[in-house]
C-alpha cells in the first residue's frame, strides 16, 4: 500500500529540518518594501517578503507577535539565508530583532536605509550580498529527513458546502496519517472552532489542554460578539445554511475534521513553535493569510490548504499544497490547484484520496514545487490587534 | 455506480448527498443502499440513514451537531426544519 515514503531536507543548526532552502529577504517595517522589491527584481531567486507592518503600533501583544512572525520567519527552517532590510527608526528595528534572533546557523545580513544612506544604495548592497548567499545556498545537498522533522499545518479558505465533506475529510485523513508517523501536525481559526469546543476539549490529552481549548474557543467567541455585534449569528450565515449546514457546531465540525482525529496535544499561542509532536491547536484567527503566517512562525515546513471557492494564495517560503473540495474548482482553476478531492463525488474512496495525497505530499517535500510555489501566489502579512497610531 | 451519498464517520446517522437526490432515489454509500430519499435532498445536505426518535441526537463526523425536533424517518432530509441547534439558537 505504501509506496517509497522517504523524505529529504536540509538539516539546520538548530536541529530543524528546511524542506527548501530559500534565500529570504524581508524588511522589518513597510516603508522599506521598495528596497526588498529593487531586490526582488535583481535576484528573482531570492523569497521576498514585504509586508504591511512594523511601525505605528506599540501594543505589548502586538510587539509580540511583530518581533515573533518576523523572526519565526529569519529562522524559519525553508529559510537557508535571509537578509533583513531595516529602516532606522521603525518599532520593529533591526536591533532588538538581531538580540532576539541570536545566533541562528545561517548568513544573515542586515542593512539599514538610514545607515547606508539610502533605498537605491541599500538596495545595490542588498543585490550583492544577496547573490553572495545565494552562492553558498547552492552548495547544500539534501540529506535523509524522518516524518517527525516535519510541522504541517492545515487550513482551509474561500470554503464552499463542499469543503467540510470531501476537502477538508480528504486533509483530517492526511492530518491522521502525518500524526502516526510521528509528524506534528497543526491546525487554528480559533473562530472555526466556536460551537465545537467540547468535541475538541474531549480530544485533548489532559485537563490542562482541554481547559486551553476551552479558554481559546471562549475568548473567540467573545470576540467574536464584541466586534460583530448582533450580526455575530452569521458565523453560521445564510449562504452556509443554503449550503446544508445546519448548526454551528455542524459547520465548525467541517472545519476541525481536517485536523484528523487523533488527541489534541496542546495548544500554542500564536507564531509559537510547538514543543510537542502530534496534533497540535494554535491559537490563530480565521483569516486564512494571517492564520498561515501564525503557521509559517512557528517553523511549519510545509502547508495543506483545502479550498470550495478558489484561492489562489500560497505563503511565503512554505509550499502551499491547494486542496479542491469540488471538480468543477480544479478543472476552471487548474493552475492553481494541486489536488481535487471533487473526486469523492465522483467515486473515488477516501483511502485512495488520501494515499494520492500522501504521495502528492512526498513529492512536494522532496522538492517537487507546488502550484502556488510555481505561479508565484505566495503572499505575506501577520496578525495585528490595535489599530495603528 | 458512484455513490451518491458520504458516510463521514461510521458512527453517522445521516449521510452527505453528493448530488440532487430526488424523492425515491437510492442513497448509495460503497455500494450499499443506506436509505431511498422521500424527499428531494440539496448536494452537500443531510439525509437519514436511520429513523431518528423525537430530541435525538442527530450524528455527523461522529459528533452530535442538533438535536431533532421530529421524529425523522429514514430517508428523510435533514435541516434546520427538523432540528435545533443546542446553542445559539435562530430567533
Amino acid at each position: 500500500m505504501e509506496k517509497d515514503v522517504s523524505i529529504s531536507g536540509y538539516r539546520r543548526k538548530d536541529g530543524r529540518v528546511g524542506i527548501r532552502n530559500h534565500l529570504l529577504v524581508i524588511p522589518t517595517v513597510v516603508c522599506v518594501n521598495g528596497v526588498v522589491n529593487r531586490v526582488g527584481r535583481a535576484v528573482p531567486e531570492a523569497v521576498c517578503a514585504p509586508h504591511g507592518h512594523g511601525c505605528g503600533r506599540g501594543g505589548e501583544r502586538d510587539l509580540t507577535i511583530l518581533f515573533r512572525v518576523l523572526s519565526g520567519m529569519i529562522r524559519h527552517p525553508n529559510v537557508g539565508a535571509a537578509v533583513v532590510i531595516g529602516l532606522g527608526c521603525e518599532v520593529s528595528n533591526t536591533q532588538t530583532l538581531l538580540s532576539l534572533l541570536g545566533d541562528i546557523g545561517k548568513p544573515l545580513a542586515v542593512l539599514n536605509v538610514q545607515e547606508e544612506g539610502g533605498s537605491l544604495k541599500t538596495a545595490d548592497r542588498a543585490i550583492g550580498t544577496a547573490r553572495e548567499f545565494l552562492e553558498e545556498l547552492a552548495d547544500a545537498r539534501r540529506e535523509p529527513a524522518d516524518w517527525n522533522d516535519l510541522l504541517v499545518s492545515v487550513e482551509c479558505g474561500g470554503s464552499d458546502a463542499m469543503s467540510g465533506v470531501t476537502a477538508n475529510v480528504a486533509v483530517g485523513a492526511v492530518a491522521d496519517l502525518l500524526v502516526d508517523r510521528g509528524a506534528t501536525v497543526m491546525f487554528g481559526e480559533n473562530t472555526e472552532m466556536i460551537g465545537a469546543a467540547h468535541i475538541l476539549a474531549r480530544r485533548a490529552v489532559n485537563g490542562e489542554v482541554a481547559r486551553k481549548i476551552t479558554e481559546m474557543t471562549d475568548r473567540a467567541e467573545t470576540l467574536t460578539r464584541t466586534v460583530m455585534g448582533d450580526m455575530a449569528g452569521l458565523v453560521i450565515s445564510p449562504g452556509n445554511m443554503d449550503g446544508g449546514m445546519s448548526t454551528i457546531a455542524e459547520k465548525s465540525l467541517g472545519c476541525i475534521v481536517k485536523g484528523g482525529t487523533r488527541p489534541v496535544m496542546d495548544v500554542v499561542d500564536y507564531g509559537e513553535t510547538p514543543k510537542v509532536r502530534g496534533l497540535v491547536l494554535q491559537d490563530g484567527p480565521g483569516y486564512d493569510a494571517d492564520s498561515m503566517a501564525g503557521f509559517a512562525a512557528a517553523g511549519s515546513q510545509l502547508m495543506l490548504f483545502s479550498t470550495g471557492r478558489g484561492t489562489p494564495a500560497g505563503f511565503t517560503a512554505v509550499p502551499v499544497i491547494k486542496v479542491a473540495s469540488n471538480s468543477a474548482l480544479y478543472r476552471s482553476m487548474n493552475d492553481d490547484m494541486d489536488i481535487n478531492a471533487g473526486s469523492i463525488v465522483e467515486g473515488t474512496s477516501l483511502e485512495a484520496l488520501r494515499d494520492d495525497m500522501v504521495a502528492y505530499m512526498t513529492d512536494v517535500i522532496n522538492g517537487k514545487l507546488t502550484k502556488s510555489e510555481k505561479n508565484g501566489m505566495d503572499v505575506f502579512t501577520f496578525m495585528t490587534v490595535n489599530p495603528p497610531f | 455506480m458512484a455513490d451518491s451519498v458520504l458516510v463521514i464517520h461510521e458512527n453517522d446517522n445521516v449521510a452527505v448527498a453528493l448530488r440532487d437526490l430526488e424523492a425515491g432515489e437510492e442513497a448509495l454509500f460503497r455500494g450499499k443502499i443506506l436509505a431511498t430519499a422521500l424527499e428531494r435532498v440539496p448536494a452537500g445536505h443531510k439525509v437519514a440513514i436511520c429513523e431518528i426518535e423525537r430530541g435525538g441526537e442527530i450524528i455527523k463526523y461522529g459528533e452530535p451537531v442538533g438535536i431533532s425536533t421530529a421524529v425523522i424517518r429514514r430517508g428523510a432530509w435533514v435541516h434546520t426544519h427538523n432540528l435545533e441547534s443546542g446553542r445559539w439558537k435562530r430567533t
